[in-house]
């Protein structure tokens, strides 16, 4: 180490280089604010910045903020400092922007991107229209929808308005739930805390009790939709629903699967409809084919189920049942699932028809290890899940 | 840097912890730019011991906060003594004493200070271990932000209490729930993995060198396989230590001389029926053979 190094003020190159790296990793998807760009500085200023090694550690050290990024972080180093230049021009040529480009071609291609494709303008449009037919409750236009099956819906407005409605019923869902607990409050232990504050008027003596009682939580959804092609004309209107249980329920998480499973909780929480379109266009090749509910639910059971699933946890499977795989290994995954969390759900979309009986062999053989197994062919249905979270 | 690096790694290695580079750098940031350490890993890999090294390595106290679901300010930050204040009030009532005023009640000598209060109002600095922060809830994470990023505490009844001296903070997450980006943010980063072979077996030989270099090798390549099997719960470098005590206790020489008594004290490294199921004598024998 050269000791003149450790005491120098960083010279203006470097102080250039390091603002243009943390420029670089913020268009990498870091998270580097300007409380991290002063601190590589100060980094800068006290390490001996000849050695890549150290500079590389202590950088990863500031910049990571998960795991995702710890393990991607040394490519993205490498590519920065192997280029020694101000970087105007290889944010595009280096990962960030390029998939994304790809993934816009790639939805174009697709026909069916009519999901999150509305205009914003248009959007906050269908919003407030929407609002207003169920403020008044009774409205007929929101009646028939509410009722109509999903598989009836033809043309492309009611659909989206449909979707929209989906996705604010999955809100709906949360506040009716908040409130109820409200009006459930009754005491069950005696707050210590409170109960001393409250008779030191009464010169310390206990005249009137204060209760506690544990705050009930709202329960944690985990979703797992099927997206295979059985399932495609109903798997765009889950979409949204999730959508809205993922913005509305703090602990949610979603996964679609076919053949096999995808994890698309963070990625349906993007806000913006653009970017939304772009990501699902990205993760949502390959949709539409067959399913494996059990290799799919496998691969939940050995990748996140451990951090995913808890005592408050709902895992709720959206699936219509046809699988090609064997019903003991279904069971068995199933089984696990269960242990693991609080009540197991499985709405099927067919189950609203009337001539339709649980017939297929998977669906037989699981039946005893679901909670609940009901419709979700509507919106009514849909929001009758309310209840079966309320008792929770 | 690079002498500090060595002189802390040296105090490190000293304590009985091996640490690589980049955890040590990690360690020296932290304490340069005074942030907290955010310290993920899968379960055992060494995280809360990380705290308590610290705490040796720069001879300060170590307060720790294990959080779970439903930690409150009661339990994290202060609560006050109700029982004495009861007794207080009584006592001034019976013996006609006067000048108990409000505010004296509700002075620092009915309050009782947890571990967040504790770590900042002491005179001599502290790391302060916040464990398994993904148990707590979102609402308390927020708080802590609030803590950790202006070192002060209000107590509603006493004021503000500012920080006396900063204490190190490590905070440590097995990812059971995602935590919040601010959060992240405020933090520094460091992942732990799984050792690899050489890094485990310096592991094993610092804290049980009573163990041949022989067998240590063994241990450490036996858990070492064991961990590509298809496991529920993954041994970590607590389990190997687990093991490598039991093994010990056993007088055992090399796993080859006994593969009966690998199968007998799996326990220390399989937690779950599942596992031990999926593991059967013959695997075990293989693997152990393979090991050896």
């Amino acid at each position: 180490m050269n000791p003149g190094t450790t005491e120098l003020q960083p010279d203006r190159q470097l102080i250039a280089q390091l603002t243009g790296f943390s420029r670089f990793a913020r268009a990498q998807n870091f998270n580097v604010g300007i409380q991290e760009s002063v601190d590589s500085q100060r980094l800068a200023a006290s390490i001996d910045v000849t050695n890549r090694r150290q500079l590389r550690m202590g950088l990863k050290a500031l910049i990571c903020s998960s795991v995702s990024d710890w393990e991607r972080f040394d490519r993205v180093f490498d590519a920065y400092w192997k280029l020694d230049q101000p970087r105007q021009n290889t944010q595009a040529s280096i990962g960030g922007k390029a998939p994304r480009q790809a993934a816009l071609a790639d939805s174009s291609q697709h026909g069916d991107d009519a999901l999150f494709d509305v205009p914003d303008a248009n959007a906050l449009d269908a919003k407030g229209a929407s609002d207003g037919n169920l403020s008044q409750g009774g409205a007929s236009k929101t009646e028939s929808i509410n009722t109509r099956n999903f598989d009836q819906l033809s043309n492309a407005a009611e659909l989206r308005s449909m979707e929209d409605l989906a996705e604010r019923l999955a809100r709906r869902i949360r506040q009716r739930l908040l409130r109820r607990q409200r009006i459930d409050r009754r005491g069950e232990r005696v707050d210590m805390r409170s109960t001393a504050r409250t008779s030191l008027r009464y010169g310390g003596l206990p005249m009137s009790l204060s209760f506690r009682q544990r705050r009930r939580q709202t329960p944690k959804l985990v979703l797992l939709l099927d997206v295979s092609r059985s399932m495609s004309v109903y798997s765009y209107l889950f979409l949204r629903f999730a959508r809205g249980i993922l913005g509305a329920f703090k602990g949610a998480d979603a996964f679609a699967f076919h053949t096999r499973l995808v994890h698309i909780g963070e990625t349906m929480r993007e806000p913006g409809r653009r970017r939304l379109r772009e990501k699902m266009a990205l993760i949502s090749a390959g949709w539409d084919g067959g399913t494996r509910i059990d290799k799919s639910l496998e691969a939940f059971n050995r990748h996140y189920a451990r951090n995913i699933l808890g005592s408050r946890s709902i895992v709720i499977i959206v699936s219509d049942g046809y699988d090609t795989g064997e019903p003991e290994e279904l069971c068995k995954q199933l089984q696990r699932i269960k242990r693991r969390s609080r009540r197991l759900i499985w709405l099927n979309p067919l189950l609203g028809n009337e001539n339709y009986r649980p017939g297929t062999r998977c669906i037989m053989a699981a039946l005893p290890l679901i909670d609940i197994f009901a419709p979700a062919h509507n919106l009514e249905s849909l929001s009758a899940l309310e209840q079966h979270l309320a008792g929770i | 840097m690079q002498a500090a690096l060595d002189k802390m790694g040296q105090r490190v290695t000293d304590a009985g912890y091996i640490a690589d580079q980049a955890l040590l750098t990690s360690l020296w940031l932290m304490s340069e730019l005074n942030r907290p350490l955010l310290l993920e890993g899968n379960a055992g890999v060494g995280k809360t011991e990380v705290g308590k090294i610290l705490a040796d390595v720069f001879d300060r106290s170590l307060i720790r906060l294990q959080c779970y679901e439903g930690l409150d300010v009661n339990t994290a930050v202060y609560e006050w003594n109700y029982q004495r204040q009861l007794l207080a009030i009584r006592r001034q009532e019976i013996l006609h004493e006067d000048g108990l005023s409000e505010a004296q009640l509700f002075s620092e000598t009915y309050l009782m200070k947890r571990p967040l209060l504790q770590s900042i109002s002491g005179v001599q600095p502290t790391v302060l271990l916040i464990d398994e922060i993904d148990r707590a809830d979102e609402e308390f994470e927020a708080y802590l932000l609030e803590v950790l990023s202006d070192f002060q505490i209000s107590i509603p009844e006493l004021g503000t209490i500012k920080a006396s001296s900063i204490p190190l903070v490590i905070l440590t997450s097995n990812g059971t729930r995602e935590l919040s980006d601010a959060l992240r943010r405020r933090c520094l980063y460091h992942y732990i993995d799984y050792p690899d072979y050489d890094k485990e077996l310096r592991i094993v030989l610092a804290r049980a060198p009573d163990i041949g270099a022989n067998l240590a090798a063994q241990i450490v390549a036996f858990v070492q396989k064991l961990r590509e099997q298809d496991l529920r719960k993954v041994p970590g470098v607590a389990e190997t230590l687990d093991w490598t005590a039991a093994l010990l206790r056993l007088d055992m020489k090399s796993l080859g001389d006994n593969p009966d008594a690998v199968v007998a004290t799996l326990g220390c490294l399989l937690k779950t029926r599942e596992d031990i199921d999926a593991m059967p004598a013959e695997v075990i024998h293989d693997l152990v053979a393979r090991a050896s």
